[in-house]
């Protein structure tokens, strides 16, 4: 017997108890499919312009700084008046996610724009969110040539841009859209949901911020 | 270091005099416990979470081996590889299987309880491959050749000297007269010596908080972001990770995550909630070439359907022991295993057997607060009580303590006689407990009276107490007053 059958068959003994076996797959068909969600706290069930409000409130309370632009064109500037402003080299890295590119990066002229994936000379990246979550003012970025992983955890300095459209209430919103735009069951390869800037409390238990990943997370959120 | 269990008692006593380790403990008082309360009083459906998420464990683990087929079939459909093994040896022999097909020379590590559950650094080291610990307390641990003292937070029991002493001593690199007496230049020194490790190293090992049947991914839940570098930026990501870990769906996932961080470190969500579904597709700029996932039972399958299944329940959130009075005496080296304080103290003797760790579930006052602050409502004392049972039938208690024990099951069970006995035993005792109440020692009673006196009888018995109780309450029922 594999060690897979072992386990398997141990498990199966073990958890069935009286239940019958059609009981059994028919309870985990129906969790699946139906995927019920439990317990939303109150405050991620606030009207649209609230939400807006609870994300950003919560973001900065968990370390985040915040700056609100009126469209896609103003980004350029705001990312070079971030990087002016605490004295970093005007570099940045990014991918090809089409709602960045469209800003118009060369009017900055100083500002030079790498493409693709980092590999760790960085000192700032820029990745576009694919949702936030007011409830605990929380990023959702999705892994691919758009917004590669590495962008969110080699850069020092990690500047996202956010639609304030697509600020939900709720994790759960979160994987209510990915169902629909990718099928059910279907994600990609990662889905880094991220609170702050990287922190590690491991030394006396104080907490300091930029352990292993970007000391400083910088949302701009598009109206 | 060696992990003993059966050395619990003496290992208490040296730490009970540790001043270094004692100063450290402090800080576990100080900060997790006023965090958890704090971020669980500003939620006010923290309770009801607590119970959903004690309801989805109970679910899962009543379905398991069916949740645990879907999960592999959706892990193989995103292109990654599910191994099974049944023993700690057989996961260690399957990844450095895996770390072998990969020319692997080292190997960066998240933080992950499974792999020192199977002694994987050892394992790895034995057969040349390097194992580099990535976390900032598993790396410090990792350098003194020490284990975590804690399961969230491995290296609470060292103060920031000690840190220095360690970091001095191994990164002779650098210069000599570089500052390192603050945490944050710490913080830096290491973010520094690790990050091109991480790009060298050929395999990236990571431990898993979920694995989701409903999607095949695995899900870390960190602060650093040195788990998604080690999974993101080796050319094999291999999960370890026990059968309980997986829920059914995304949704439920969510539901345990809102209890997790609240109760592990009192944030509302780690910085890092990472969900990882197989290898690197073909569009992919970044990630590994391979995913591996190792399932290991090592015991768990054992525990389902016992009076311990509810143990499975557990998430390594480490509140019970952040409010264990016994683990802020002692620590979590005392123990002498992998998962100290109370959970360790239900979990090791049931991974281990009872024979060599029953110290364990005897370090506990029973005090409840384990219980009480448990985001998956484990029963943790009742279970510690249930192993005490378990170390009685099969005659492993001390003598002296069995022997008391039948002497007063022999009263008990004879409560005319208990009664009498009790009667004039309990004025005899008052009669000499002086004008203090105390007694500072008492025949037959040395093993309590050697560390704190016993408090002396008031005189009268609980049963007389309890009858007088009756007759005056009769009395002012009687008189018209309410009771």
């Amino acid at each position: 017997m594999s060690a897979r059958e072992a386990v398997l068959a141990k498990v199966r003994n073990a958890a069935k108890g009286n239940a019958s076996d059609d009981e059994r797959q028919a309870a985990v068909t129906a969790r699946l499919s139906d995927t019920p969600l439990g317990v939303i706290p109150a405050r991620a069930k606030l009207p649209k312009n609230g939400q807006l409000e609870l994300f950003c409130s919560m973001a900065e309370m968990f370390g985040a700084t915040m700056t609100r632009v009126s469209d896609y064109k103003a980004v350029p500037a705001e990312v070079s008046e971030y990087l002016r402003a605490r004295n970093l080299p005007a570099e940045v890295r990014m991918g090809a996610d089409k709602r960045l590119k469209k800003a118009d990066w060369a009017a900055e002229k100083n500002l030079e724009v790498r493409h693709g994936a980092s590999a760790g000379a960085d000192l700032t990246g820029v990745s576009h969110a694919m949702a936030g979550i007011a409830e605990t003012g929380t990023l959702a970025l999705l892994s691919g040539p758009d917004n590669p992983t590495t962008i969110n955890f080699l850069p020092e300095h990690h500047i996202v841009v956010l639609k304030a459209s697509e600020i939900k209430g709720d994790m759960e919103s979160v994987w209510a859209k990915l169902r629909k735009s990718r099928g059910k069951g279907e994600m990609p390869r990662a889905v880094n949901l991220v609170t702050g800037p990287s922190r590690s409390g491991d030394i006396e238990q104080t907490i300091i911020l930029g352990a292993h990943g970007p000391r400083a997370l910088h949302i701009v959120i598009v109206e | 270091m060696e992990l003993a269990a059966k050395h619990f008692k003496t290992n208490a006593s040296k730490a009970l005099v540790d001043q270094q380790l004692q100063k450290a403990l402090g800080n576990v008082q100080k900060g997790f416990i006023t965090k958890r309360r704090k971020s669980a009083e500003a939620l006010p459906e923290f309770e009801a979470l607590r119970d959903n998420a004690r309801d989805i464990k109970n679910h899962t683990l009543a379905h398991l081996d069916l949740y645990l087929e879907e999960y592999e079939t959706k892990v193989t459909e995103a292109g990654g590889h599910v191994h099974w093994a049944e023993t700690a040896e057989d996961a260690r022999r399957i990844v450095l299987d895996i770390c072998k097909k990969a020319d692997a020379r080292t190997v960066t590590k998240g933080k992950s309880m499974i792999t020192e559950e199977i002694a994987l650094n050892d394992h790895l080291a034995a057969n040349g491959i390097e194992p580099v610990e990535t976390d900032l307390g598993e790396y410090i641990i990792q350098l003194r050749g020490e284990h975590p003292s804690h399961i969230i937070a491995p290296a609470v029991h060292l103060n920031k000297e000690q840190v220095e002493g360690d970091f001095r001593r191994v990164h002779t690199h650098l210069e000599d007269s570089r500052d390192l007496s603050e945490p944050v230049a710490l913080l830096s020194e290491a973010r520094e010596v690790l990050r091109e490790r991480y790009f060298t190293a050929d395999v990236g090992v990571t431990g898993a908080n979920f694995l989701i049947a409903e999607t095949g991914s695995s899900v870390i839940v960190t602060n650093e972001g040195n788990g998604d570098l080690t999974q993101t930026l080796g050319k094999v990501h291999v999960v370890v990770a026990s059968i309980e870990k997986i829920v059914p769906t995304l949704e439920d996932t969510s539901q345990i995550l809102r209890v997790l961080a609240r109760s592990a470190t009192g944030q509302d969500m780690s910085v890092y909630t990472t969900f990882s579904t197989g290898p690197k597709r073909e569009e992919d700029p970044d990630g590994p070439d391979e995913y591996h996932v190792v399932l290991l039972d090592n015991g768990r399958s054992s525990m389902l359907g016992t009076e311990y299944q509810d143990m499975l329940r557990c998430i390594r959130c480490g509140a019970c022991m952040n409010h264990c009075p016994v683990y802020h005496a002692v620590g979590g080296h005392a123990y002498g295993s992998v998962y100290p304080g109370p959970m360790g103290a239900v979990l090791t003797p049931s991974l281990n057997g009872i024979d060599e760790t029953g110290q364990l579930p005897n370090a506990s006052t029973f005090c409840g607060r384990c219980e009480s602050v448990c985001p998956m409502r484990i029963p943790l004392p009742k279970m510690m009580r249930h192993w005490r049972e378990r170390e009685f039938e099969r005659n492993l208690t001390p003598a002296t303590a069995r022997y008391g024990l039948k002497l007063w099951a022999f009263f008990a069970k004879r409560p005319k006689l208990y009664r009498l006995a009790v009667s004039f035993g309990m004025p005899l005792l008052s009669l000499f407990g002086g004008t203090s109440r105390r007694f500072k020692s008492l025949p037959l009673a040395g093993g309590w009276t050697r560390h704190r006196d016993l408090p002396a009888p008031e005189g009268r018995t609980f049963l007389q107490a309890w009858a007088q109780r009756d007759t005056l309450k009769q009395e002012a029922t009687s008189h018209g007053s309410t009771p």
